[in-house]
């Protein structure tokens, strides 16, 4: 970064000179004079998380044997991927995360995507769906299909899939507090569709803790909802096992401000402690392990991201084999999806996203991602059109097509600084681990607010830098200038209407007595114990709706309320 | 308000008051510092720009209460109305905001506050703004708004009040 600025800032000084000085902002005047001074020996060279960086690494930067610490592709600890021919065998899934109004426009968002080329679906709900609310909840009124797609019942869930072979295509949904409401959904339209959960392929987030940390989205208590995630970890374990019952993830972790470190830590120990609850449970570690999935994002920093991946994998290797007993190697080798920062991206001139995206993308790519979501251009202004979705899919098949970086497997595996700082990352995580373990482990330090506050001092500071021009980003704090508008996608008002009505019909049409019946089965095994997914699926069955599912649950293991800290 | 993306630097007003000499000018004016409350309406979970503008309304002098997260229009204008709020933030990105935000102006009218300074930040598109400006709401801060600008708005905007009233 520096030695760009460095050229571009003399060559503005020099047209400022010649008598241009009106095309020269006074922003750009002012990066020149910061340009034309010699870099002091305080000047920052650091990462975006504020880790310091040398001006060159060498030999000594290599901790340990390297050999055995960095490994082959596809072998214990697994530093340079998961496997061991990588991109040339199979090219990462191209998954561009979509939903928005109803399921009919949802579904013809996800044709539109696989008929430009994407290889597998991932959905969004909205914000009701995500907290368990029905549409028709006086706190969904204004949210309905907002920021995804609303969903209610099994019908809404079959016409969102309708036309999509299931047992073809794999699909991710990003649901977590009531994960298994909408999974129950999926197995259900599978069953409609004649493809049985054991073919069903596909993840399902179902990453509680991290709600709790970072995205905010709950139904219930910590604990029940752990309850919750080991029911359908050891339900997908027995009847799905094509499935991926959590998508343990960093993404939210990161938005919500963290450092790449605090990423890495926070993640893998959730991870850990859904390890740790399965284990308790009398499953098998070889049984689950291989069928857990995980879920980061890709930043800006572009050499810290791909480190972030390589430690992930190595320390989630060593840890699966030497703390939780691990035998296969499926178990120990941790697969994950990317999805380019949100955070990133500026309202200002919107298509310099398209940029950051394809550098994040690269990162992800680089660091040896399993699937990949590229975020459009227009996503810090609203939900993207479609002309904007093309592009970010259109980012990934440049990447694989065109750059020629898929050619060899891991080709940062022995930079000197891409090692060195893989090293510094999973010395930090550690560090973290210990920190969490002395209060009492991840579930306790959550309760303490402890990543909470972890994250929001990075996101303080972050901003900080930002106001203070200590970091720049292009268009917000440096080389701004008149705005231009890009077309925007509107979410028409009545399509809630539409959903509402959608689910009053269903709710006229279906047994009550079935419902009732099914929803005293559901609090009945909440109240005494017992696997909560088969209840579940068979009050789904009978068209109750995801709100009243919760709602039923809440009866009996209560709400949940954050003490802010800030 | 179609420059809240370009505004950022704030140079050619007053010169920079420090927060404490700020602080301390207007504890002389009004007897208390200025209290802000930071409200979170809607469903989503997106708190880092609210904790960040607490954070920073609080390290510029003034007493934030921050409402958490998931709050009903009805919470937030009791709130503000309980605190005797001199200023409200509101942080939306769920995309309700044309829902959320006249709820909470209209609430707060019928209660017969009129003298608080209302302003909302989020993913707020321009076509938007203009509707919530003419509701009554003071301002709109859309991404990427430096903490400096949003901490110099409404320190100038409750003080023009008061001296007003």
């Amino acid at each position: 970064m520096e030695p760009a600025s460095t050229s571009a800032g003399s060559e503005a000084a020099g047209s400022a000179e010649s008598g241009t000085a009106d095309r020269v902002d006074e922003e750009s005047a002012r990066n020149d004079a910061a340009a034309a001074e010699p870099p002091t020996a305080e000047k920052n060279f650091t990462t975006m998380s504020g880790k310091p960086i040398k001006a060159r690494y060498g030999p000594d930067d290599l901790k340990g044997n390297p050999a055995e610490e960095i490994g082959e592709p596809g072998q214990y600890p697994f530093t340079r991927g998961p496997y061991e021919s990588m991109y040339r065998g199979r090219n990462w899934t191209m998954r561009q995360f979509a939903g928005f109004g109803t399921v009919e426009e949802t579904n013809e968002r996800f044709h539109y995507l696989l008929e430009h080329g994407q290889t597998g679906l991932s959905t969004a709900f909205d914000m009701p769906t995500l907290m368990g609310y029905d549409s028709d909840h006086a706190r969904s009124l204004g949210e309905v299909g907002r920021e995804g797609v609303a969903v209610d019942t099994l019908d809404d869930m079959e016409i969102l899939f309708g036309g999509i072979p299931l047992d073809r295509v794999s699909t991710s949904m990003t649901i977590n507090a009531p994960a298994a409401m909408l999974l129950a959904f999926y197995v259900l339209v599978g069953e409609r569709q004649g493809v049985p959960p054991e073919k069903l392929a596909g993840t399902i987030q179902t990453d509680i803790l991290k709600e709790y940390i970072a995205q905010k989205e709950w139904c219930f208590p910590v604990e029940p909802a752990m309850r919750l995630v080991t029911d359908m970890v050891e339900y997908c374990t027995d009847n799905m096992p094509r499935w991926h019952p959590i998508s343990i993830s960093g993404y939210h972790i990161r938005e919500a401000g963290a450092t790449a470190s605090q990423e890495l830590a926070f993640t893998l120990k959730n991870g850990f402690t859904y390890v740790e609850r399965a284990i308790d449970r009398g499953i098998d570690v070889d049984a689950f392990a291989p069928r857990l999935s995980f879920f980061f994002n890709a930043h800006i920093d572009f050499f810290e991201e791909i480190a972030k991946y390589r430690a992930a994998r190595r320390i989630w290797a060593r840890e699966l084999k030497e703390t939780y007993g691990a035998k296969k190697p499926e178990s120990m080798r941790l697969r994950f999806h990317t999805h380019t920062a949100g955070v990133s991206l500026t309202a200002q001139q919107p298509l310099n996203n398209i940029v950051r995206t394809a550098i994040e993308a690269l990162a992800g790519v680089l660091g040896g991602t399993q699937s990949l979501h590229t975020n459009s251009f227009d996503e810090a202004l609203a939900l993207p059109t479609e002309e904007a979705v093309r592009v970010a899919l259109r980012t990934q098949q440049i990447i694989k097509e065109e750059t020629g970086v898929t050619n060899t497997i891991d080709p940062l595996g022995g930079s000197y600084f891409v090692e060195s700082l893989t090293d510094e990352l999973e010395a930090d995580a550690y560090d973290y681990f210990r920190r969490i373990d002395e209060l009492g482990g991840m579930v306790e330090a959550v309760r303490q607010n402890f990543p909470q506050r972890e994250i929001g001092d990075a996101a303080f500071t972050f901003q900080r830098e930002l106001d203070e021009k200590e970091r720049l980003i292009v268009g917000v704090n440096s080389h701004r200038h008149e705005e231009e508008e890009v077309p925007l996608l509107h979410i028409d008002p009545a399509l809630e209407d539409k959903q509402i009505e959608r689910l009053r019909k269903t709710r006229e049409e279906r047994s009550q007595a079935d419902v009732d019946r099914a929803l005293a089965e559901l609090k009945k095994v909440a109240g005494a114990g017992g696997n909560l997914m088969y209840p579940i699926i068979g009050a789904a069955r009978h068209r109750t709706t995801e709100g009243e599912m919760v709602s039923a649950l809440q009866d009996v293991f209560g709400t949940y309320t954050e003490t802010p800290v800030f | 308000m179609e420059a809240s993306g370009s505004g950022g630097t704030t140079t050619g007003t007053s010169p920079a008051e420090t927060a404490p000499e700020a602080e301390a000018r207007w504890t002389a004016t009004i007897g208390r510092k200025i209290r802000v409350v930071v409200a979170k309406p809607g469903l989503d979970g997106h708190d880092r720009g609210a904790k960040i503008i607490a954070r920073a309304l609080r390290d510029a002098g003034m007493e934030v209460i921050y409402t958490g997260l998931h709050q009903t229009p009805e919470q937030i204008a009791e709130t503000a109305i309980q605190e005797d709020a001199d200023a409200i933030g509101i942080s939306i990105l769920s995309g309700a905001h044309m829902t959320l935000v006249p709820k909470i102006v209209e609430l707060l009218q019928a209660q017969g506050v009129d003298d608080v300074l209302l302003t909302v930040g989020g993913t707020i598109p321009t076509r938007d703004i203009d509707q919530l400006k003419s509701m009554g709401v003071d301002e709109v801060f859309t991404p990427g708004t430096g903490t400096d600008e949003i901490v110099e708005f409404i320190r100038n905007g409750v003080e023009g009040r008061s001296r007003s009233i």
